[in-house]
């Protein structure tokens, strides 16, 4: 893993600076440390880990995961150690090994995100805060925040107040206007915006009749999703100032410069961990030879650089 | 410690019925695999299907083979099944917890039932458990739905000096019936204390775990689950656990293998 170039690969997202443009999508990465034998996770840009929420949660019954033509549909139900153990079993370790880290929260009520935002803000280790209100496998609040722009724009605000971190708020795709919704948020305080979370989806068993997720319905990630997380943050990128991070279906350092190129700052790897898991460092690897080759110095020559 | 690798596909071989046995050459895996413990498997550079298989080690060998044996169910095993010798592999593994082999319990005679595949991680677990516990005696029932099913692997079980007890549904071999049955039929009388280990479908665990269970036996279970990643990122393998309190364990990190009064077997 050392194809040092001399281009430069920072970003600034803001005002933080990023070692490089690649993250790791929240829930396709664990804590980090699941990836301990595949990726330096040091080298990445951040490490953006599962959503944290103020009290651990169990997830929902299975089965949870089912695959999709070249995708997959989750349900996991944002099962996660809840804010404590996540700062005090698996934060450490993480800035330990000097990894950027930034923590993704989840709340069932517009209080909930601004107390999680309350207690993240100062912690040592932490970079920023991404903010989901975009979930589509959790009853209460989740959907509604995501995709009613008075409620992300409530959201954006009560965190905004309860913390200083720099606030990354994670759009929902299962709406109409997209650039709306980034409008909202960027209004209320957001710093930055990423997209695109999964989209609500279903698979049926014929030979059942029966829904294959226990859940019902869960969210579409994976390359199947790609078209519809280009065309999102392409038109997001338009309207709004504040950088915007790219999200979906990117397994290669193309499928990433793809989404650079159509206005994003940074990108999130998701689902292409499970199937490859040192795909993070090898897109970190494959841009700077992209940018190499087409002898450019720095990742920022080619951010929104699309012509139409 | 897992790793992931570009292996190579050394043989590839059918055994009756859409039953495949793959022979891979990697040798950090065969190396390092337990009995129970298991790969992610993935062929070709194509984005459909996306997502790894999981299959158990079947055996390991000295010189970096593995071996793998599955069944042809969908795209995934079809890939799987149409490799020919000398192809390249992605491979993950070994991955997960194994069968515990750590303490048996003093005059205990060990017992492995398996059932359709889950016959495929007991042989490695039978040669592995007459390598390091020489002094229990061992017994292995097995079922199938149909006679084919099992001819290669009772071949397969002959070096070691074992001699399974089958059952068929068909009746085309052994006991006309289910596996568990196997248990009062040919362990019921000898008053042998049982340590089992045990992998099949979810009801055949189920019927052996309950008989373990009245018989004060300890059993221990290899359970299957949907697998998106197989190192616990994805939190998609989860399986219900025994006891008041709701909780998942997430098979490809606290499992395969787990006790099987650990797990609520509704
Ligand atoms: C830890 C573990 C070890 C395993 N070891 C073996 C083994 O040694 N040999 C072997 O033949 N199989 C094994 N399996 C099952 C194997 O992973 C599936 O048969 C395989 O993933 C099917 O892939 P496919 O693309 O052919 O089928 P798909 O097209 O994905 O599905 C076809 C049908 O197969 C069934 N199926 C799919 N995935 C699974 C699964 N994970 N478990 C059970 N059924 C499934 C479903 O009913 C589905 O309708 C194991 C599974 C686990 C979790
Ligand atoms: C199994 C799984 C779990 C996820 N959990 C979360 C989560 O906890 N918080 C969140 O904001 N997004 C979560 N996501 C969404 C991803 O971060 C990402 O937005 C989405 O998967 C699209 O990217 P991809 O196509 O690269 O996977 C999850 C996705 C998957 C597949
Ligand atoms: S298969 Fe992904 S967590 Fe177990």
């Amino acid at each position: 893993m050392t194809v040092e170039t001399d281009v430069d690969l920072q970003v600034e997202i803001a005002g933080c600076t990023f070692r490089n443009p690649v993250m790791t999508a929240s829930g396709t990465f664990g804590y980090g440390r699941e990836f301990e034998d595949f990726v330096n996770v040091s080298r990445l840009g951040a490490v953006v880990v599962k959503g944290v929420s103020l009290l651990p949660r169990a997830g929902n019954p299975p089965p949870r995961v089912v695959e999709t033509p070249c995708g997959m549909l989750n349900a996991i139900g944002l099962e996660n150690v809840g804010v404590e153990a996540f700062l005090h079993e698996k934060l450490p370790w993480l800035v330990e090994l000097g990894a950027t880290v930034v923590v993704n929260i989840l709340g069932n009520t517009v209080d909930e995100y601004a107390q999680l935002a309350r207690r993240l803000d100062g912690i040592e280790g932490v970079t920023a805060l991404e903010v989901n209100i975009s979930c589509p496998n959790v009853k209460e609040g989740g959907v509604a925040f995501g995709t009613d722009p008075l409620m992300a724009s409530a959201v954006t605000a009560a965190v905004r107040r309860a913390s200083k971190l720099p606030l990354i708020i994670k759009l929902s795709p299962n709406v109409t206007d997209i650039q709306l919704m980034a409008r909202s948020v960027a209004e209320s305080g957001a710093d930055a915006v990423s997209l695109i979370n999964t989209l609500l989806g279903m698979a049926i068993d014929l030979a059942g009749r029966r829904p294959r997720l226990a859940n019902v319905v869960g969210g579409l990630s994976g390359p199947a999703i790609k078209p519809v997380a280009l065309r999102m943050v392409w038109q997001a990128a338009q309207a709004v100032k504040i950088p915007v991070i790219g999200i979906g279906g990117i397994m290669t350092a193309e499928d990433a410069l793809e989404f650079i190129v159509a206005g994003a700052h940074a990108v999130q790897v998701g689902t292409a961990n499970f199937v490859n898991p040192g795909a993070t460092e090898e897109i970190v690897e494959g841009i700077a030879a992209y940018l190499a080759k087409q002898g450019l110095k720095s990742i920022n020559q080619l951010r929104n650089t699309l012509i139409t | 410690m897992p790793g992931q690798f570009l292996a190579t596909v050394e043989k590839n071989e059918s055994l009756g019925p859409a039953i495949c046995r793959l022979t891979i050459l990697a040798p950090e895996i065969a190396a390092a695999g337990q009995p129970g413990q298991f790969v992610m498997l993935r062929s070709g550079r194509g984005l459909d299907p996306l997502l790894s298989r999981p299959f158990s080690l079947h055996q390991t060998f000295p010189h970096g083979r593995i071996q793998v044996l599955f069944k042809v169910l969908g795209e995934g095993t079809r890939k799987l099944a149409a490799l020919g010798a000398g192809e390249p592999l992605g491979i993950v593994g070994p991955l997960g917890r194994g069968f515990d082999l750590a303490a048996p319990r003093a005059g205990a005679r060990l017992g492995l039932i398996g059932g359709g595949m889950g016959v495929a991680p007991l042989f490695f677990l039978a040669r592995e458990i007459q390598r390091r516990l020489p002094e229990f005696g061992l017994d292995v029932l097995l079922g199938a739905r149909a006679k084919q099913e099992l001819e290669q692997l009772l071949i397969d079980f002959g070096p070691l000096k074992i001699e399974p007890r089958v059952a068929t549904d068909d009746g085309s071999l052994g006991h006309h019936g289910l596996v568990p049955e196997l248990i009062e039929k040919e362990w019921g009388k000898d008053g042998k204390l049982r340590q089992v280990f045990c992998c099949g479908p979810w009801p055949m665990m189920a019927a052996v775990a309950q008989r373990c269970r009245e018989r004060d036996w300890s059993c221990q279970v290899s359970l299957e689950t949907m697998m998106a990643c197989g190192f616990s990122a994805c939190l998609g393998c989860a399986v219900a656990g025994s006891g008041q309190r709701e909780r998942y364990f997430h098979v490809c990190k606290d499992g395969p293998v787990f006790n099987a009064a650990d797990i609520s077997w509704e």
